[in-house]
């Protein structure tokens, strides 16, 4: 199944009955499929939006019902996005944003990138917030959590992004969709009249400081108890490795088809991937440090995911880098070159005709 | 066993359909399996490829370096991609439009007509599968059968005559490499 009818079919299977979009190249196989399926289940609906703003709001007013619901872009339609994802954080207001990510800044082009990791993780709207961020690698991380998106939103009462690529979202691989969690969520905040009871209000305009800096501070609280609890990773290969490639999403797929191919060459190498961008799993990647000097971050980017590794790493092992941006998805090939010029050398002598595998040249090695 | 194949040709063979059935026959012969196209603001008579990975463990990187088999449908995709091929990979070239021949001489290489021997069996537009027959005689991925029963899940029953004329082109295509040695580049 192609990756972005996997979310579909994923978030459906989930009991997402709302779902709003705008079309934009390359996730619009999940609009299409939305629409299409949507519509069979019971009552699902499924809107065609004016924009990208409207459907983000739209999702926000569904939930604000109690209906799980969905939104997807890609990175022009994802920044447009960003007053309401600012909004429903406020607001505490479950939901799913995909962003299929593509070539930027601007409109870039419709190519796979990693452009928009700062965006995702660092809330992206304005005010103090934070939004969880799950990186799938494989067409099965799509389809398990997308479910976990929802499970996540509604566990905490915030939005959640999946961040995937146009490689992810255009991709074809065999799934198996797991049997759904049922729905927990405390119904207490949900808009369906208020019959005999009290009144109940949703609101994310409080112009009293105290009372705005008491729900930051309420907001803070949770965003704290979700890095300590919802962080996740990989690791791969890193038992024995000399070296470890720290990668997501594609970027980590093609990490993996290096490692492979520098294992053959007897080069230790190894992947740490985060799967959750934000929270970022900090402890886990110090803790692998401390028998692991030499982390190389891989990003289709020009380094954004660099930050949290030195933040994570705080100067206690070698960091290096390597990205190639704008849409461009480099071969393992391509990695593994880099990787080998740059790992660790032991000895004072290395022949490195005997060490590396050296890829020939039209001019020779 | 790890397997790396790359389609393209022209937007309108059937590129993406040739590695779409055989990522679908690895699929159900129960390798794992990967289909990653080559998108863009792409249309009819543009260029198109795609990857398939297949393997019987997990497929690490769906990104070929070095493909082990390529399949070239028009003349600009053999020039694009032969200096990709693996050492001692196999190139397939549709010998109908490509007069150019490989290079390369660690190379095998099959060229097949397959435009006219689709015409020959009565379905001018199979040429692909003509192809995938040829493609699946010399590499022996997955069995003929699976691959027939998946290209007819896929195509579904647009047509009643549709798989007896896709397994003609096939048979066509299969039988045509049974008794011929591969040429390498001069």
């Amino acid at each position: 199944m192609q990756g972005n009818c996997v979310i579909g079919e994923a978030a459906i299977r989930a009991g997402c009955r709302f779902y709003a979009g705008y079309p934009i190249t390359p996730q619009n196989e999940l609009t299409e499929y939305m629409a299409e399926h949507l519509r069979k289940t019971d009552g699902g609906v499924f809107i065609q939006s004016e924009s990208e703003i409207a459907a983000i709001n739209m999702i926000a007013g569904a939930s604000a019902a109690g209906a799980r619901s969905m939104t997807s872009s890609s990175s022009p339609g994802i920044s447009l996005k960003q007053e309401g994802i600012s909004s429903m954080a406020a607001c505490e207001l479950p939901g799913v944003i995909v962003n299929m990510m593509r070539g930027g800044p601007g409109l870039g082009n419709i190519r796979p990138s990693q452009g928009d990791y700062f965006q995702a993780t660092r809330g992206g709207g304005h005010g103090d917030y934070r939004t969880i961020v799950l990186a799938p690698a494989t067409g099965q991380e799509l389809a398990d959590l997308t479910m976990d998106a929802f499970d996540l939103a509604d566990k905490y009462r915030t939005p959640v992004m999946i961040l995937a690529d146009g490689m992810m979202g255009q991709m074809m691989e065999p799934v198996v969709f797991r049997k759904p969690k049922p729905r927990q969520y405390p119904e207490c905040y949900v808009l369906k009249g208020a019959g005999n009871g009290k009144s109940k209000f949703i609101r994310g305009l409080i112009l009293d400081a105290i009372e705005m800096e008491e729900h930051n501070w309420k907001l803070a609280r949770k965003y704290n108890l979700i890095s300590q609890k919802e962080t996740r990773c990989e690791i791969h290969e890193a038992k024995d490795a000399e070296m470890v490639i720290v990668a997501y999403g594609t970027a980590a797929r093609v990490a993996k088809g290096a490692i492979r191919r520098l294992r053959s060459m007897g080069l230790k190498v190894g992947l740490f991937r985060p799967i959750s961008l934000w929270p970022f799993p900090t402890r886990e990647l110090r803790e692998l440090s401390e028998h692991i000097k030499h982390f190389i971050v891989f990003e289709m980017s020009t380094g954004q995911m660099l930050d949290d590794v030195r933040l994570a790493l705080q100067g206690f092992a070698n960091i290096d880098f390597f990205g190639r941006p704008g849409g461009v998805v480099p071969t393992p090939a391509e990695l593994s070159n880099v990787v080998s010029r740059r790992y660790p050398q032991k000895d004072a002598y290395v022949d490195r005709f005997l060490r590396f595998k050296v890829v020939e040249g039209p001019f020779g090695p | 066993m790890n397997v790396k194949t790359i389609f393209s040709g022209f937007g309108g063979q059937g590129v993406l359909m040739m590695g779409y059935s055989l990522a679908h026959g690895a699929m159900m012969h129960g390798f794992h399996v990967t289909y990653l196209p080559a998108y863009g603001a792409e249309m009819r008579g543009g260029t198109a490829n795609c990857t398939i990975s297949l393997g019987d463990e997990e497929i690490a990187s769906p990104i070929a370096s070095e493909p082990d088999y390529l399949v070239v449908m028009n003349a600009p995709s053999l020039y694009t991609f032969q200096n990709r091929l693996a050492k001692g990979g196999i190139l397939f070239l549709n010998a109908s439009i490509i007069e150019a021949r490989p290079t390369r001489k660690d190379i095998t290489f099959y060229a097949v007509p397959c435009a006219e021997m689709a015409e020959e069996v009565g379905n001018p537009r199979a040429a692909n599968v003509v192809m995938m027959g040829a493609f699946l005689q010399k590499t022996g991925i997955i069995r003929p059968e699976i691959y027939l029963k998946s290209l007819e899940t896929i195509m579904g029953s647009k047509k009643k005559t549709m798989p007896e004329s896709n397994r003609k082109a096939f048979d066509a295509g299969f039988r045509f490499l049974e008794s011929v040695n591969g040429g390498t580049g001069r």
